[in-house]
């Protein structure tokens, strides 16, 4: 693999990384802390939305965004050939 | 039967079946790992993982520390599982490239430096040994319950327990007992919690009972809000701690997540780099049953307390609350002499914990010497919650028995894992690989035999004399490995230009400055102890969260260095380039 391919990849790597992190920094330190009071004047079921990020939505995200960049791994490094 | 005879028989048969496993792993090892080396799938590796991942704490203490901090205690489930994600994207791939034993192996390469692996071992012990006491700890509790015990005896016997399996069991099995240990646990806290969400709320699943309402129509964090300011408590869900410190706390318990060795070791043990990702995926899968679940346990457990005891007469309790009395982890003082309970904020002892007496109060209660004046008279270990809750409800005594045996397994597992990461800090990369590199495998054993042996006597010791050492313990592991590894290891995978003096230099600076914060604000071994207090923090900052800033320093200090100083050799840049690139990975490392 040549040094263009090379650096071509990790680009894209970290463009993944870098969409991805935000929304785990979003649903943690913004929902669950940043913004805690103002969503917490809405109310999922009979649990104030701030709060739910806090102790259960930032949760669920976290593992789906493992998934989706799994996901997106496998297809980068099938696409670049690095899947062996 | 009664909890007693349960609790021999699930325990008994929970312990048979990790060490049936532990032989018949061993049986097949030698040739099977060593030499096909064909790894863990990664299922398996997240179950482990999982299992490894969590320990006594997070199976009896976490439920019990959302339930008496309510909003601040979101800090702790956002922190670690959160954690897990920077693991599977910037830490966890690439280590399992690179393909060596242990974190300080990497550092040591990475920065060609013995130095540095000093520094990192010295690191990884220190996170180690704390993490096994707290693990010690957890193993008494359940014991003193069970057994009828003092907490103390407890410890004793959980160090027994602890040595003989980790002796037992050996070093290469650890794995597939750790997934039946998850098994284990996780049925053991899932089945309660769904009881208890059905009695609660007719919904079995927690997390939405969590959002629910009870019999009379009321939501229930609503109405555990109204019971909480009546008694003059802050509101659950509203926080009493400042928004930087949420901040900086969670933010330290993510990267010193990421950081811990004994976790990070877990995913060289998969075949290939994609594994590595699925593995941390499904690590964090497993792990947020049990965190999303905790917080329904703290309300149903808050309120179920408050409910119960507030204003009742102590001749009315139930048997639960003095046989825990009996434990020395619940005390009650009646300060008014009315013979009834008052559940209300404030400590109800000066210091830590209920200092008994001998002798039996009026109403047949355990006298203590060292009540508060706060007009509270009720002190509650928060580490009971979860094996008492399932008492409050009323469950059948074969849940409470499973129960125990979900704690033990989430102890021993994670002991387990720690033991390993200590032996091997020691025997290999202390002595093989500075000491005495032409050490015979059959000496190197023997070392990391005698090395685990010697954790379990530390472990032990914390855990039956806690000088007010091991309740902070969380915060130094995990400080510590948030401001020396998270940033080492970072820069060493996306910066080629990182070199050995930036970041000698780097995790120097971030340890301590953590240290010494936690010295002078947790310990209060540095420093005028007036000035310790909560006013005289930086920034508003506690210990707890400190390690964030310890991190910071350590990047700064790290990047800074590093401009001045030469770039790495060609060597260490073609190492770096290579991790970054996922084919071609070596066999996987069976541990």
């Amino acid at each position: 693999m040549d040094i263009k391919q090379r650096e071509k990849y990790w680009k894209e790597n970290l463009k993944y990384l870098g969409i991805l992190l935000a929304i785990w920094f979003l649903v943690s330190f913004g929902f669950g802390i940043l913004l805690v009071d103002q969503l917490n004047a809405f109310k999922l079921g009979g649990v104030k939305l701030g709060f739910w990020f806090a102790q259960q939505g930032s949760i669920y995200v976290f593992v789906i965004l493992i998934f989706v960049y799994v996901r997106l791994m496998n297809k980068l490094d099938k696409k670049y050939n690095l899947d062996a | 039967m009664d909890i007693q005879t349960w609790t021999f028989i699930i325990v008994g048969l929970t312990f048979a079946l990790y060490i049936g496993i532990a032989i018949w792993s061993r049986a097949g090892s030698t040739k099977e790992f060593y030499v096909a080396g064909g790894g863990v799938s990664p299922l398996a590796n997240g179950l482990a993982t999982g299992a490894d991942w969590m320990s006594a704490a997070s199976f009896l203490g976490m439920a019990g520390i959302i339930a008496f901090a309510g909003y601040d205690g979101s800090v702790y489930l956002m922190g670690w599982t959160g954690g897990y994600v920077l693991l599977a994207l910037l830490l966890a791939p690439y280590l399992r490239k690179f393909g060596k034993f242990t974190v300080p192996d990497f550092i040591g390469d990475r920065y060609y430096s013995n130095v540095a692996r000093t520094v990192a071992v010295v690191a990884a012990l220190f996170v180690s040994f704390t993490y096994v006491a707290g693990q010690m700890r957890g193993v008494g509790v359940v014991f003193s319950r069970f057994l009828d015990v003092e907490v103390n005896t407890g410890v004793y016997i959980g160090m027994a327990v602890v040595f003989f399996y980790a002796f037992l069991g050996g070093m290469k099995g650890i794995t597939y007992t750790q997934v039946a240990q998850y098994c284990v646990l996780i049925f053991a806290f899932m089945v309660p919690a769904i009881f208890i969400s059905l009695m609660v709320t007719g919904n079995p699943v927690p997390q939405l009972g969590f959002a629910s309402s009870g019999e009379d129509g009321v939501y229930l964090l609503d109405k555990l809000d109204g019971l909480m300011t009546e008694l003059g408590f802050t509101a659950y869900t509203d926080g009493t701690k400042s928004m930087t410190d949420m901040l900086f706390i969670t933010a330290a318990l993510m990267m010193g997540t990421a950081g811990l060795p004994h976790v990070i070791i877990r995913f060289f043990t998969v075949p290939k780099v994609s594994d590595a990702r699925k593995s941390a995926g499904y690590a964090l899968l497993f792990i947020a049953i049990l965190y999303t679940t905790a917080p329904a346990i703290a309300v149903f457990a808050r309120t179920n307390l408050i409910e119960t005891v507030e204003d009742t007469p102590y001749e009315e309790i139930p048997a639960w609350f003095t046989k825990w009395e009996n434990t020395g982890l619940i005390a009650w003082t009646d300060k008014n002499g009315d013979g009834k309970i008052q559940y209300l904020p404030g400590s109800a002892v000066e210091g830590r914990q209920p200092e008994f007496v001998e002798g039996r109060g009026a109403q047949g209660q355990r006298m203590i010497s060292n009540a508060s004046a706060s007009a509270n008279e009720l002190y509650v270990d928060r580490d009971i919650t979860v094996l008492a809750n399932p008492e409050i409800a009323g469950l059948p005594n074969w849940i409470i028995a499973l129960v125990a045996a979900g704690g033990l397994a989430a102890a021993l597992s994670t002991a387990a894992g720690l033991l390993l990461v200590i032996s091997t800090s020691i025997s290999h990369d202390l002595i093989k690989k500075q000491i005495a590199p032409d050490i015979s495998d059959k000496k190197e054993l023997w070392v990391a035999r005698f090395s685990a042996l010697l954790a379990v006597v530390v472990a032990g010791y914390f855990g039956i004399h806690p000088p007010g050492f091991v309740a902070s313990v969380t915060a130094l592991a995990f400080g510590l490995a948030a401001s020396s590894f998270f940033p080492a290891i970072i820069m060493g995978i996306f910066s080629k230009r990182m070199n050995r003096e930036g970041a000698i230099t780097g995790m120097v600076a971030g340890l301590g400055i953590t240290c010494y914060y936690i010295a002078r604000f947790k310990l209060g071994w540095i420093g005028n102890p007036e000035t310790s207090t909560q006013e005289h923090w930086w920034w508003g900052i506690s210990p707890e969260g400190f390690g964030t800033m310890g991190m910071l320093v350590n990047f700064a200090v790290s990047i800074l260095v590093s401009r001045f100083t030469p770039a790495p050799p060609e060597e260490v840049q073609g190492i770096v380039e290579n991790i970054r690139i996922p084919s071609g990975a070596g066999e996987a490392i069976e541990h």
